[in-house]
Parts: structure tokens; sequence; C-alpha cells
């Protein structure tokens, strides 16, 4: 029954990745992006218009939506088993904060222009800032949820402040964070994902082996010890996958902030409380939710677009409330 | 489980609960009444010190024996027009605001039984934010029409989530921590969501200068200060703490759990609910006032909590630490570097969250692994 869920989750991001390649601003049908596509972009190209939409424009964004969504979701699912707080959200780690801060930096220091510019300055200050959070809530004695929470926050109000000192007392630099900051998959190219593939596949079997050890800890650290697990080990191992994963979507996309805190709790629905299903589950949800959310965007807003961090909101904050109010206890 | 998760007020609810509630209460509340005195005293006398400062401070200095000479009506005119005029009511101002945001946070937070259940997470800000930023951008608003449109924002967002959270009872909106509790946050993490898209969304499409000018409210200000704002958030503050003074010993038997609170005689559901109204109030009061000022909401029960030793809300602490907070913030904002006068959103962020993590250190080392 699960796994047959699964399976259905794996149809469904295929159906987003077929509606995300034929649908946008230019009708295309259907003969002509898998034309596109079995001409793989090299000597079999004609050339043609449809062509390079396909290839160059929508094949780019859908894998990055894919791959920052499965990232994203996976990190949230992580995050929430790990503060025990059915309300973190990857971001809380200072993931997010840490990211923009560095932008913000690359763009008024450096003078770097391009999205593509952006990728090891935010995946640089989100390592950092979570690396910084981690630590403080940890103290002496290892972090608890509580200190987590808020170290993490406490770390997110003092970069969000620098932020915003920065973009205050410089036009040009606001000018182009603002486009960032609201989480785009476009003007990325594909091969984008490359350099971050090593960060990405360790942190999802990082992430995909902790099932059983988050279990452990949603039953309290001295049941949980008790039962043999080590705690501790579990707690480190869960911070950098998040960081990977967090870190590498973030720099792709911009910071994506709902897609972490949503995902979980629908995964949660659909399968129950066990952390092995909820991780697996948590990727395909991901990939589908960031997707269809770019797709929805190309055509609601024509002919301009709206940026998926907009649309995730949009679509995600319906979903979540609808959820929230049909199950009467929302327990974890 | 969940209840690990909740914040320190949980954390001394269970403690209490865990013993036999007559005597133990009885020892613990006369040992935390001795330091309750102590720190609120303490506090008092930083915000002295604090109002002090931010009356002397300025382009043109004051010193202290005249400041009190023009506080009582004497000295000369400059000096009495500079300080009465221009430093008490920002003073007065900020202190207000950082009241109202620690009052705010402190009841969020015991009664949702959630250290995140502060309105700067849950919605209420960015509601008032939306407002206000679409206020700006779209209509070209400034003054007091920005703080009416921030205000009705807040209680906007205020109004959805209880009418989405549905029924207020039993299983329903406004439970204390675990289940019932997550219900309320949850949907106000989701429409701060909507209105934080919304927000980019205007961002990101209007002129970049209007930007930058929505972006000065969004971090939280205090600039030059309207007697007739001071007024009525001055008048608004005192009601809603009558409020809040009348219904403070329930909130704390809500924290002994429903079911004691309900032994001891307490309404639950329309008590959680007015509770949350009050605290809606200060929030959007104090936004509407100064805008979103970062982290005070967020910060000042924890704080609080940590000062005084952890039992019950600790309202009146709370709305010290806020004061102290926005308060010192706001002078070290005009102050700290000669010539460049920063919001005091920015202040209390960069400033005020490392003391919440020495706190916290601090914290983690008495009380252990909690």
């Amino acid at each position: 029954m699960r796994v047959l869920g699964l399976v259905g989750l794996l149809l469904g991001v295929v159906v987003a990745v077929a509606l995300s390649l034929l649908l946008g601003s230019r009708s295309i049908d259907f003969g002509a992006v898998l034309g596109a596509l079995t001409s793989g972009g090299g000597s079999g190209s004609d050339g043609s218009t449809e062509q390079m939409v396909v290839l160059d424009l929508r094949v780019p964004r859908t894998i990055i939506g894919l791959v920052a969504g499965a990232a994203l979701g996976l990190a949230g699912a992580l995050m929430q088993g790990l503060t025990r707080n059915p309300l973190a959200d990857p971001g809380l780690l200072g993931v997010n904060s840490g990211a923009s801060l560095a932008v913000v930096v690359a763009i008024s220091v450096f003078g770097v222009a391009s999205p593509i510019g952006y990728i090891w300055f935010a995946f640089a200050g989100a390592a950092v800032a979570a690396v910084v959070v981690y630590a403080v809530a940890s103290g002496r004695t290892g972090p608890t949820p509580l200190s987590l929470t808020l170290a993490g926050a406490a770390v997110t109000a003092v970069l969000t402040s620098l932020i915003t000192l920065v973009l205050l007392r410089d036009l040009d630099t606001l000018g182009q964070y603002r486009f960032w900051s609201v989480g785009s998959l476009v003007g990325r190219d594909a091969s984008t994902v490359l350099p971050l593939i090593p960060f990405l596949v360790v942190g999802a079997v990082l992430a995909l082996v902790l099932g059983r050890g988050l279990n452990g800890l949603a039953l309290g650290d001295d049941v949980a010890r008790g039962l043999g697990q080590r705690v501790g080990l579990t707690r480190v191992v869960a911070g950098v996958a998040i960081i990977l994963l967090c870190g590498s979507a973030t720099s792709l996309a911009g910071p994506l902030v709902f897609v972490g805190l949503v995902v979980p709790h629908l995964a949660r629905r659909m399968i129950g409380t066990d952390y092995r299903w909820i991780l697996a589950y948590s990727v395909p949800l991901g990939a589908m939710l960031l997707v269809l959310a770019d797709t929805v965007g190309r055509l609601i807003a024509q002919p301009a677009e709206l940026e998926a961090g907009i649309v995730v909101a949009l679509i995600g904050a319906p979903v979540l409330i609808a959820l929230v109010r049909r199950d009467r206890a929302v327990t974890r | 489980m969940s209840g690990n998760a909740t914040g320190g007020a949980a954390a001394g609810g269970a403690a209490v609960g865990g013993a036999p509630v007559g005597g133990a209460l009885r020892r613990v509340r006369a040992a935390g009444l001795h330091r309750l005195v102590v720190v609120c005293g303490l506090l008092a006398l930083l915000l002295l010190a604090i109002a002090v400062l931010a009356l002397m401070l300025g382009d043109r200095v004051v010193a202290p024996q005249d400041v009190l000479a023009a506080a009582v009506g004497q000295g000369s005119g400059g000096d009495r027009f500079v300080i009465l005029g221009l430093r008490a009511p920002r003073l007065a101002l900020s202190l207000l605001v950082g009241a109202c945001f620690g009052l705010a946070g402190a009841v969020f937070q015991s009664l949702l039984g959630n250290p995140l259940a502060s309105p700067d997470i849950i919605g209420i800000s960015q509601g008032a934010s939306a407002a206000a930023v679409t206020a700006v951008l779209l209509f070209g608003a400034s003054g007091l029409a920005v703080s009416g449109a921030a205000f009705g924002g807040a209680v906007l967002a205020a109004g959805l989530i209880l009418l989405l959270a549905g029924r207020v009872g039993r299983s329903g909106a406004v439970g204390s921590g675990g289940a019932a509790g997550s219900r309320f946050v949850l949907i106000g993490i989701a429409l701060a969501f909507l209105a934080q898209a919304l927000i980019g969304y205007l961002l990101t499409r209007a002129d970049v200068r209007d930007a930058q000018g929505a972006l000065l409210w969004l971090v939280g200000s205090i600039g030059t200060v309207q007697v007739p704002e001071l007024v009525v958030t001055a008048v608004s503050a005192l009601l809603l703490s009558v409020a809040l003074a009348l219904l403070a010993p329930r909130l704390r038997m809500l924290q002994l759990g429903d079911e004691a609170a309900t032994a001891l005689g307490v309404r639950v559901t329309p008590v959680r609910l007015l509770l949350l109204l009050v605290a809606v109030a200060f929030a959007a009061v104090a936004t509407a006032a100064a805008g979103p000022v970062a982290f005070v909401a967020f910060v000042s029960a924890p704080i609080a909590r940590r000062l005084v030793g952890g039992l019950g809300p600790a309202l009146v602490a709370s709305a010290l630490v806020g004061a102290v907070v926005v308060g010192g913030a706001d002078v070290l904002a005009q102050h700290a570097v000669a010539g460049l006068q920063v919001p005091v959103g920015i202040v209390t962020g960069i400033v005020g969250a490392p003391i919440l993590l020495t706190l916290l250190a601090r914290g983690n080392r008495t009380r252990g692994a909690a």
C-alpha cells in the first residue's frame, strides 16, 4: 500500500514534468516537444524557435524545479524530525538568511549579476549560517529542539537585519536582490545543477537512512537512547544532510521557504508518522509541488509570469490550511 | 513528544503538574515571587537609564540635571523644546511599542504553548506588512494612513486565522499547546507565507525607489513621532493592559492544563478567545505605530521567563524586557554610529538576537538537555 502510494507520487512527478514541458506562454504541441527532446539539442535539432523554447527554457527550469523541490521536501522532513516541531522549516536553521546575505554581498561588493554567479555564494552562506546555528544551539549538552528553534530564529534575525541594512543604503543591490529573493527557476542553465550533484546525492543518501533515527527521536531522547540509538549522531547527520540539501536548493532557486514546511505535512497526512516513509514521500512531493508551481506561474499572469516562489505560497498555503482544517487533531 | 518542543512555559507547567499541586506550587511561587520582584526592579532601573540616555543624547547633548529641569518645565526654552517636543515622544513611543510587542509575544507563546507562536511568525505581522506595503506601493499612502492599513491588516489576518481554524473549543482552534494550538499556528503560518508572497510580488513590480521606502517600513522604524499617533497608541495600550491584567490569573490557570483550569472554575474557551484577541490587539497597535519591529515579540517572553525563573507567562517582566529592548535599540539606532541613523528594527535584530543567544547558552548549561 505504501509502495503503491510512492509509485503514484512518482507518476504524479512524471505528469508534472510533462505539463511543465508542454505548457507555457507559447503553445507548442506534443509532437514538437517530443521532437525537440529526441533531437537532444545536438545535430538533430532544426534550430526552430519551438525547439529552442523547449530545450533552452523549459527543460532547464523543469530540471531545476525537480532537483530543488525534492531537496527542499526532504530537508523539511528532516528538520521537523530533528526539532520535533511540526512548525519547523529548513529556513529555521538559518539556511535561507545565510544564503541571502551572501547573495547580497555578492551583488553589492563583488558585482555579481546573474543567478548562476550567485550559486557558490549562496551555498557557502547557507552552510556557514547553519553551522553557526547548530553550534550555538548545541552548547555543551548538544542541541535540544527548543534551543535549535530559538538559535535559528536569532541568527535569522541578525542576518536579515544586516541584509536590510545593506539594501536600505544600496539601491542597485535591492534592484537585483528582490528578484532573487522571491525564489525563481528562470535564468539558470540546466548545467548549473551539475557541480551541486555530489552534495545533493550525499545529502539525499544521509537523509534516507535517517528514518529510523528520526523515529527514535520522536519518542524523546531518553526512550531513543534506551532503544540503543545514538541520538547525538542522528542529530549531527541530520544537520549535515539539511545543510547539503537545503544549501543546494537555495543556491539553485533562491529562498523557497514554503516547500520545506508544507511537503512533510502532505507526506504525514498520506502516510502517517513513520519517518522512513515520510522522508521517501517528501522527495516526489517536493519535486511535484515546485515543478507544478513553476508551470502555473507561467500560465496565470500571461504574457508576464509569476515567480515559482510566489506561486508555491499561492498553492501551498490553501493546501496546508485545508489539511489542517480536515485533520481534527493535527498531532505531528 | 511535541510537548518537548514547547517553550519554557510548558516546561514550567509540567514541573508543577508532576508534583502534588497544592503545597509544592505555593513553595515554588514564594521563591519565584522574590526573584520576580528583584528582576522587575532591575529591569525598571535599566529602563530608567535608557530613558535618561535617550533624553540626553542627540545633536544637542543635554546634561542630566538639565534633563530633569526640562522634564518639570524648568530650564531653557531650547532644552525644553528638544526634550519635551522631540525626544520624549520618540522615547515614549519606543517604550510603548516594545512593551506591547513583549506582551503580545508572551500571551501568544503561553496560550499556544509553542515558542514559535509569536505574532512575527503566525501571520499577524505579515498581514499588517502586506496591507501597509499595498497602501504604500499601490496607493502612495504615508503617515497615519499606513498605520491604519497596518492595523487593519493585522486584525484581518487574525480574523482569517480564527475563522479558518474553525470552532473555538474542545479540539478547536485556540487550544493550548499540542494538537489544537498547532492547528491555529499552522494556519497562521500558511497565511504568513501568502502575505509574504504578496509582499514579494509588490516589491518586485514596484519602482525600486518605492520598494526601498516600503522596506524601511517593513524593518520597523520609529522616526518623527506625531503627538496624535502617540496618544492613540498610549490609550490603546493602557486599555489593553487593563484587559490583560483582568485575564492574567486565568491565563496562569490555563497553563496548568485545560482540565485543571476547568476544575478551578475557568471557562476555557471564551477565556482563550479573549486572551487571543487582546494579544492580537497588542501586536496590531505596536505594528501600526512602528512597523513590524523584528524579533521583539518573539524574544521578550523567553528572555523574561529565563530571568524570572520560568513559572507562568511572566507578563510584567515580558513587557519590561520588550520596552528595554526597543527603547535601548532606538537609542543605539540613533547614536551608536555618529551621523548614521538606522531603523530600530535593524538594531533589535543585530543586538537583540545575540543577547537571546547568550541567555540560551547559559540556559543550556543550567538546565541541561531539557
